[in-house]
Formats: C-alpha cells, structure tokens, sequence
C-alpha cells in the first residue's frame, strides 16, 4: 500500500496581503511560511493514521515547489510520512504542477493519492482532479471522512446542501478537508527523525504551463463601518433596506 | 468557435449558481462575437428551453439517468466530448462542489488553461486574461489563459443574474457514458434549510452567543430574513451547530449579498470565509471586536436585547412595504 501526500507551501492564514514589483509578485517580506492547513491537517494526518493501522503502507509527500519549499517539507516529515519528492520548480500553473505530480504518481505506483481541498493562497481546488484526470484514475473531492476496507475505500464527501457516501477501488485520487484528521503537532522523536529521512530533489518534466499571473490586486478598502446605537434597530432596517438594498 | 456553459442539476432542478454561469457565459459570447450553448447531464424535470432567456440558444442534454450522480471522471469525459464536437473555445462552470471537480477534469483532459474561482469576465483587449480571487478572498489575480481552449469557473454569487426574453433549442447529445468507477451508496441531503453557499442572506453565530440553546433568537432572524444560517470555528468544534454550517478560513467560503454577524469577535480566519460578502453588518457588545473594521454597519450592542429587536423591525418594514 503506497499513498503518495501533495503539500504545498502557503503563507501563515494571519499573514498580510500585499504586493511588489507594480503589482506582479506577493510581498514575501515578513511573511511566515507553513504547509497548506488541508493539506497538513486533513489528508497528511489522514495518511499517517492510515499507516498506523497498516505498518506496511509507505507515505511519500510531494512538492512542486522551490528549495524554501524545505523547511516545509521536513516539517511534514515530522509530522509522519517515509520520504519525500521535491519537484524543483516555481511555476504556479496549477496543469503545470498536475503534470509534475502525476509524473511522480505514475513512477511511484500509488494506491492512494491525498491532495488538501484547495490552498490557500490560490484557492483553485484544481490539483487533486487534474492529477486524477492525468493518472486517469477516479476521484473523490471535498471529502470529509476516508476508510479503508481491502482495496476498496469508503469516503464520504460534500455535495450542493449535503453529503454523500461513495465506494471505490484503489487506486483513487482524494481531495480532503474538515472532517478527515484533527490536527497534529510534531513531536521531538519525529523532528529528529525528520532529520534524515530521504528528501529526494528532482527536476521538472517538460510541460507548457497554460496559464500565467499577469497582476494582483488588492480590494478597495471598507469605507468604514456606519455603527447605528443599539437602541434604534430601526435605522439599521431603513440602511440595509434603502441605502445597501441588502433586504 | 463557442462558448459551452455546464448546468449543474440536482435532483431534476438546475442550481442558481448555473444561472449565473449562463448569464456569465452568454456574456463571455458576445464579447468573443459567438454563441453560447449550454449542456446538461441527467434527468431534468425543468423547462431547459426557458433557459434561453439567460442567453443561451442551444442546450446539449444527455438525459441518462446514470448521470444523476456526478462522477468527476464520467462527466469530465461526457463534457469534453461534447466541447471537441461543439467546437467550444470557451468552457464555463459554477465553482461549486460539482464545479471544483468535474472543471479541473475537463481542463486537464482538453489541456485548457483553468481560471477557477473567476469574480468577472475576461478581459480580451490584450490576450485573455480572467479576474480571481486569491488569498481567501483577500486579492485578486488577474490570470491569462495561454491556450486556445480555455476553462473558467466562477464563482457562486459572483456574478448577476440576467433574465430577458428568449428560447433555447434542446438537442438530446449522443456521447459515450462510461461506466463511473465510483459508486455512491448514500446521499444525505439537509432539508428545509437554504443551502449555505447559495443563500442571498446568512445569518452567523458566534461564541457570543453563549450557548446552543441560545440560538432560537438566531433562528428567528434568519428565518424572517429567509436567510441561511452559519457559525464560527469554536461554535462548530463545541457542536453548538453542526460541523456544516461553520464559515471560515477551514470551514465554508460565503459570499451572499448580506451576511449578519452576531457574537462573532471576527478573527482573520473567519474573515477568510466571508470577506466577499457584499454587505457586512456586525453586532457585538465589545466595540474593540476586529470584524467591525470588516464590516460595513454595527450595532455595539447585546446580541440577545438587540437581534429580537432587528427580528421585530423587519418584520414591521416587510408588513409596511
């Protein structure tokens, strides 16, 4: 049983937005780095609860990413997990990264491939059903629970107003949020071992990216808040009512 | 050259969120001088001719009941079929839970740039290039697609809803349904309740509140508002609410027109989940509370003399209007 992690680099969730170069880059001054929450607290812990019930399954994490993608890394390796694969690139096209994980899914030979439900500095949720399309495997997005029975897996999922409950036969593709793990904190025993697990670089294959950031943008600021006394509620049904045309 | 429009379906209805993908599409069309057609899987009880009026004139149907459920990989393959022989340039979903699956599919089996999560149409004076939103709603990124047949998702609420006169021709698609891999053995649907991510209003709650059986003034305000109704992160994880209804950074992204934020302090996270909302208003008693900075009106006030007062005078303007 092999599962193959895809965790990504984002910015802490209490970072400052803002931009550089007119525009065209994210201002990383300042900012603190961490693994993508779905991806460490939901599939990579999901994984690892995995191997404790099966000691035979192999975790590997994969990420696209450059090498201050390391740190990172090795804290999801102390989190749990076998090895890892760096897949030395900065592109941020998410077909450009699918391509680079599926190449490193189809070497690999994975029964299960967990992506976190989206990132959240891009907020595409695209990864996971690329890679499933590229390894032209199934795939289960949004789930919130994961069980393994044999090959096949049981896993229930969000849907428009619900849940649904699915079954299917590994190899499978899962995209994973709330539900599925609680988070972590890594132990000493797994930061020093951490340490010398194999953290393989590899180069990227060749792809053409299909998309590119021209620019960002940050939204015009709030003009303020209108605070209206308590005692007049009245006033804040005639605002929402007439000025916002809220209700 | 086309643009195809998918329409999400569930249980026979289409979703309102695939009316603001029509209208967006059929927009998209006559910026790019083209048609836009629409293509629906499964059985539909609705009229799809009348869809015409969100300005689409064709709508592909392939009204097999294998496909009521969404199988990523079958839809992705029916979509892209009908894409190739439709000669669609342009394919637009809804960023929804079908959406955020079935187009990354799509776009990776017809090698298609993928804008998801689009707020606005394209700007085509220079390439191609599609308005999003990143960092939780924080920014935006203004994304060109490179390739020739391009892929856009967009966003829930994002985008208005325009209705004018108009028919669509409905034409049954003959496509190949492979088998879904995937096989759904039960569905759990929460009835009565406006679905979170669809709702025009949301009404949110927070520790503030001070306990589940407190939330019947909540209730009664939503209720009134025909809201739906949500929580923060320490509410969801105590089980004051259910897990579904928790907003923010981890939980559900909202972006309804009105979001009323009552007991709620509004840390970054929380703030993640809601900042696209077009109208914010907070109550709270603590007037240093950071969402009041979010927010566009407040009431610095006790929640439980305050929302059934709010309750009350909604009431009287609707009895009024």
């Amino acid at each position: 049983m092999k599962i193959l992690v895809c965790v990504s680099k984002t910015p802490d969730t209490t970072s400052k937005i803002a931009f550089t170069d007119g525009n065209t880059k994210f201002d990383e001054a300042g900012v603190q780095w961490i693994i993508n929450p779905y991806d460490e607290w939901y599939s990579l812990v999901r994984a690892i609860e995995l191997k404790e019930a099966n000691p035979a399954a192999t975790i590997h994490l994969v990420t696209v990413g450059n090498a201050d993608a390391e740190p990172i890394i090795r804290k999801a390796l102390a989190l749990g997990g076998d090895e890892a694969i760096r897949v030395n690139t900065d592109n941020s096209d998410a077909y450009y990264i699918a391509a680079q994980i599926a190449e490193v899914a189809k070497q690999g030979g994975y029964d299960l491939i967990f992506t976190g439900k989206e990132t959240i500095d891009y907020n595409g949720s695209s990864i996971g059903g690329m890679v499933a399309e590229l390894v032209d495997s199934p795939y289960i997005s949004l789930a919130t629970k994961f069980d393994l029975n044999g090959t096949t897996a049981t896993v229930v999922r969000e849907i428009d107003g619900g849940e649904e409950t699915a079954e299917v036969a590994l190899p499978v593709v899962v995209s994973c949020q709330k539900g599925m793990a609680e988070q972590r904190i890594p132990n000493m025993r797994g930061i020093m071992a951490a340490r010398t697990k194999p953290l393989k670089v590899v180069e990227p294959i060749a792809v053409d990216a299909l998309t590119s950031i021209q620019s960002f943008e940050l939204p015009p600021a709030k003009a303020g808040v209108k605070l209206v006394a308590p005692d007049n509620v009245a006033e804040l049904v005639r605002l929402l009512h007439e000025e916002a045309k809220a209700i | 050259m086309s643009v195809l429009i998918f329409i999400d379906q569930s249980e026979g209805h289409v979703k309102k969120s695939s009316l603001e993908a029509l209208t967006y599409g059929a927009d998209v069309a006559k910026q790019l001088g083209t048609t836009a057609e629409g293509i629906v899987l499964g059985t539909v009880t609705e009229d799809l001719a009348a869809l015409g009026k969100y300005g689409v004139s064709k709508i592909h149907q392939v009204s097999n009941a294998a496909l009521n459920n969404v199988d990523a990989q079958v839809y992705a393959s029916v979509i892209s079929e009908a894409a190739t022989t439709s000669g669609a340039t342009v394919i637009v979903f809804s960023h929804n839970q079908t959406g955020k699956a079935v187009a990354a599919r799509v776009a990776a089996k017809l090698k298609a740039g993928l804008v998801a999560g689009a707020c606005a149409l394209p700007n085509t004076s220079n390439g191609f290039s599609v308005k999003k939103t990143v960092f939780s709603g924080k920014a935006y990124a203004h994304v060109n697609i490179l390739s020739a047949v391009k892929v856009i998702s967009l966003n829930p609420n994002s985008y208005k809803t325009v209705a004018t006169e108009g028919t669509a021709v409905v034409e049954a698609l003959a496509v190949t349904v492979n088998e879904p891999k995937v096989k759904i053995t039960a569905v759990n649907k929460i009835t009565g309740e406006v679905p979170l991510t669809e709702a025009d209003i949301v009404v949110s709650g927070g520790r503030g509140l001070k306990g589940p059986e407190h939330w019947g003034i909540l209730l009664d305000l939503a209720k009134e508002l025909g809201a739906a109704t949500a929580c923060s992160r320490p509410v969801g994880d105590a089980h004051w609410r259910p897990h579904h209804e928790h907003v923010g950074q981890t939980g559900v992204q909202v972006a309804p027109n009105l979001y009323i934020a009552i007991g709620i302090s509004g840390a970054i996270q929380h703030l993640a989940g809601v900042n696209r909302s077009k109208v914010i208003v907070v109550i709270n008693k603590d007037p240093e509370a950071p969402f009041f900075k979010a927010a566009d009106y407040g009431i610095v006030g006790d929640a439980f003399e305050v929302v059934p007062q709010l309750t009350a005078a909604i009431q009287k303007m609707k009895a009024g209007a």
